[in-house]
Parts: structure tokens; sequence; C-alpha cells
């Protein structure tokens, strides 16, 4: 297909699209919850700057399917970041080295050839491993389920005047609400906690009026079914706002404690 | 069941950790307005002080109970808490968990509060010893006050900061406790749930400043001592 349009941007860089990269991985191995795991070392050529980092993955387990090898099981769906199913922890980092980006938004020009590149799950005793980079995140629904809801009946399109929202609630609210749950804040909280995450639902539903109605049953539901699942506590070092694809902010994680407050205060 | 539930919750415990942390920040405050008078050469300004604190009876030592409680309660929950980090996480990554920048306040002093913690605590156990429980009266520091004769603390304090080990060992412990409110301070407010966009950034830089001004007004006591300049 020589008729092509060229990418714009690799046409502004033809260097970087033509330099395919060799990359060292240690990739953590491990065929289930009860065997042991270890990392594999793998090289990997061919890997272009241009590729997301979950590309890069396909491109190695096409290679391991070649050989005969099981390759190497991760989470994915979207790839565009927004369902929050990636999720690797990339040379100590959650979602790698580039703020505010989940594991599939991070481009392999980030790296240079050469680099060893060691890639974890997420570690969490609430996210117990299933395979390789796999954990199983319920621990987050059952949060939700506690009460990250909200149950009043609005009815049909209610009269938008009758209750008003202020911008900047509304602005508070939305951004909260942009947590895709994928669970970087408790894989980068040196205390496994999953502070972030509840902060961002508590803090989301209680600056709306349809939320406002349960506000202080759910703060109360979720802390608890938070620390029920095992999660760590909270010491205030803001790892995972910056380790947050949404970079939700760690304001959200004072509302929480502030709404915590009411609720044991008014029932 | 529900009262328990909310107790033992990781969101009281945090309350409980800033509410006790903040008196005992209060605690310093005073502690070192006291001390400022270490820095006259002449030591009435200073035995008077100690003698009046004295002079409360039993409101001092309703004082000092009370510290004491915030101060376990501060110690209690602490070790609580980096107990449940420890199953939090059961196993650890292999590579060390490394800071993005951005916006984390992830330092020295935020990641090792255990640390700093611990040493404080043996610190302030030594040094209550050292100096509260240390040689009085009988031991021939005595010096009248106002026909009375009372402690003569401040002699006490000046002959054992001639002491090279003491005098480094309180000025360096002090740099701990600078860490420890660099960051303590603020997270006590962001525990408490008073922080928000509009307050987080002035009530940081508050808890900067407090810290470097407790911890530098404690460890030039010793030095201003050991290098004479008191007399
Ligand atoms: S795959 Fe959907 S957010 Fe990354």
């Amino acid at each position: 297909m020589s008729n092509t349009p060229a990418n714009p941007s690799a046409k502004s860089d033809p260097a970087k699209l033509a330099k395919l990269m060799t990359l060292n991985l240690r990739v953590w191995r491990q065929k289930s919850p009860k065997e042991a795991g270890k990392f594999a070392a793998y090289t990997l050529k061919g890997v272009s700057p241009n590729m997301s980092f979950l590309e890069m993955l396909d491109l190695l387990n096409e290679g391991l399917h070649h050989s005969g090898d099981a390759p190497v099981e991760f989470d994915s769906d979207c790839r565009e970041g927004i369902c929050g199913s990636c999720s690797c922890m990339i040379n100590g980092q959650a979602h790698g080295p580039e703020l505010g980006t989940a594991t599939c938004q991070l481009y392999m020009r980030k790296f240079k050839d050469g680099d060893t590149i060691v890639i974890e799950p997420w570690r969490a005793t609430a996210f117990p491993l299933v395979r390789d980079l796999v954990v199983d995140r319920s621990a987050l629904d059952r949060i939700i389920s506690a009460g990250g809801y909200t149950s009043v009946k609005v009815g049909p399109h209610a009269e938008p005047n009758s209750m008003l929202v202020s911008k900047d609630n509304a602005e508070k609210a939305m951004d909260a609400a942009a947590c895709i749950g994928c669970g970087a804040c408790v894989a980068a909280c040196p205390n496994g906690s999953a502070s972030l995450f509840t902060a961002a639902k508590i803090t989301h539903l209680s600056l709306l009026p349809q939320g406002k109605v349960e506000s202080h049953r759910r703060s109360y539901r979720m802390v608890t079914q938070m620390d029920e699942e095992g999660f760590g506590h909270c010491t205030n070092i803001g790892e995972c706002q910056s380790a947050c694809p949404k970079d939700i902010s760690i304001d959200t994680i004072a509302t929480m404690r502030r709404e915590y407050m009411k609720a044991i205060v008014k029932s | 069941m529900r009262t328990q539930k909310i107790i033992s919750s990781s969101v009281f415990q945090k309350y409980l950790m800033a509410a006790s942390g903040l008196g005992l920040v209060g605690f310093v405050i005073t502690h070192l307005l006291g001390n400022l008078l270490l820095y006259r050469s002449e030591g009435t300004a200073f035995n008077n002080y100690a003698h009046g604190l004295e002079g409360l009876g039993g409101l001092l030592y309703a004082a000092e109970f009370g510290l004491l409680g915030i101060a376990i309660l501060h110690v209690i929950v602490a070790l609580t808490l980096t107990l449940k980090k420890r199953r939090a996480r059961s196993t650890g990554y292999s590579s060390v968990l490394r800071s993005k920048g951005g916006k984390s306040k992830s330092n020295l002093s935020s990641r090792y509060m255990a640390v700093s913690g611990s040493i404080l605590l043996i610190f302030i156990v030594l040094h209550v010893i050292h100096f509260k429980y240390g040689p009085g009266i009988a031991e021939g520091y005595s010096v009248d006050i106002k026909g009375e004769t009372a402690r003569d603390l401040h002699r006490y304090v000046v002959e054992e900061f001639q002491k090279p080990l003491y005098v480094g060992l309180y000025a360096g412990v002090m740099v701990f406790l600078g860490f420890h409110l660099r960051h303590g301070f603020w997270s006590a407010f962001q525990s408490l749930g008073t922080n928000s966009p509009k307050y987080s950034k002035p009530i940081y830089a508050l808890g900067v400043a407090l810290a470097l001004l407790l911890s530098t007004g404690f460890l030039c006591i010793p030095l201003w001592i050991y290098f004479g300049a008191s007399r």
C-alpha cells in the first residue's frame, strides 16, 4: 500500500521510526497462585519507539508463541487509557515512568535501546496474583458494592434549575469521577493503601445532589470494606497521586476523612 | 459493634495519630520557648523558670500525665498502623519502589517517619532520665531562689554540654525531629480532613518552617553552650 498517507509525526522524525530498539526484559512469571514465581529474562529485538508498552508485550508474546512457550499473561482491554484494565509495575513505578499515563498509553519512546525493564504485577495482599502479571482486583469492586452508588430514584429528566450544582463542585466531582479503578494507587503506595481509590469515589458522589442523600452511610461502609479487604493505611506520602493515570489528587483523601467524620457525628 | 469498627478503622486511627501528634507539637513549642532561657549565660532566669514549673505541684503532674498519655497513644497507634502495612503487602516488589515525582510528597521525611519516630522515642526516654531525673539538690546542684533552696538545673545542663558526646547526640537527634515534623505537621491536617486545595500548600509550608525553627532552636542550645558562647 504505497499510497498510504505518511504518519505526520514519523515524517517530522523519521529517525525515530526507523531505529528499532533491542530491550532486555525481566518479566515476572508465575503459573498459578500456588506455584512459586520467578523472573524470566528475555531479549526482545525490533521494538519500535512508536509501540505502546502493551504492543511491546504483544511482540514478546508472538515470539514466545512461535517458540512454543506460554505467553506472558497481562490485563488489557480498551488500550486507550479509559478502562483501567492494564496494570504493570515497570521498573518499580506503577504504569511506568510517565505521569498521568496508564500502561497502555505509555510509549516505548520513553525507553532507550539496550534498556533493561523489570516488569512485575501489582503487589498487595488484597490483590491476589492470578497468573504472571495478572492480579485479582475484585477487592476494589467490593468497595464499590459497599456504597459507591446512589440508590435514590431521580426520575426522568429533572428540571435543571431546581437543584443547582456549583461549577466548582461539578468540576471537583468530575475530576474524582475520572478514576478508572486500575489500582495503581494501591500498587505505588508504600503501605499498600486503597485510600485514593475509595476517596475518589466518596468525593465524586458526595459533591452531587444524587449522592448527598446517602453520603454518611456511604463513607462509613466504603471505609469499613476497604479495611476489611486488608489494604494498608495511608501515611499521606502522596505517591498515589503521582502514580494515578487520571491525576486524581490526594485532596480527595482529605474529603473522605471529612465525610467519615460527618458520618460518625451525624449518625 | 459499629463503634468498635469506627475506632479500629484506618481513618479513625489517623485522627488519633494526627490529634496526638499535634498535641506533641504543642508541647515541643512550649518546651523550646522555655529552653530559650538557656541562651542566657547567667542561669537565674532558667532556674527560676524550672523552679516555677515545679511549684505548680498537682497541675504539673496532671500536665505530665496528660502528655505521657498522648505520647503513648501516638506510639501505640503508630505501631498498629505499621504492622498493618506489613500485612497489606505480604509479597514485596523485587525492584525498589521508585517515586514518579510529580505532586508526590515522597521524600526522606515522609518515607521514614517510623525511623525518625523511633529515634525520637528512645531519645525522649533517655533525655527525661538524663535531665529530669538527673542529679539535684542532694548532689550539690543547689541554688538559692528568694530564700528557698532550689535545683541548679542550669549548672547541670551547662556541665553536661561540655561533653562532646552529649553535644553531638542531642544536636544529631534534633535533625530527626526536623524530619519528623516536616512531614508530620502537614500530614496531621491531611489526616483530620482539614486540607483542601486552598490550604494544603500553606499548611505544608508552615510545617516546613516549624520543623526548621524547632529543630534548629533546640539543636543550637548544646552547640551554643559547648562553644562557650554562653560564657
Ligand atoms: S487497557 Fe484500558 S486503561 Fe489501559
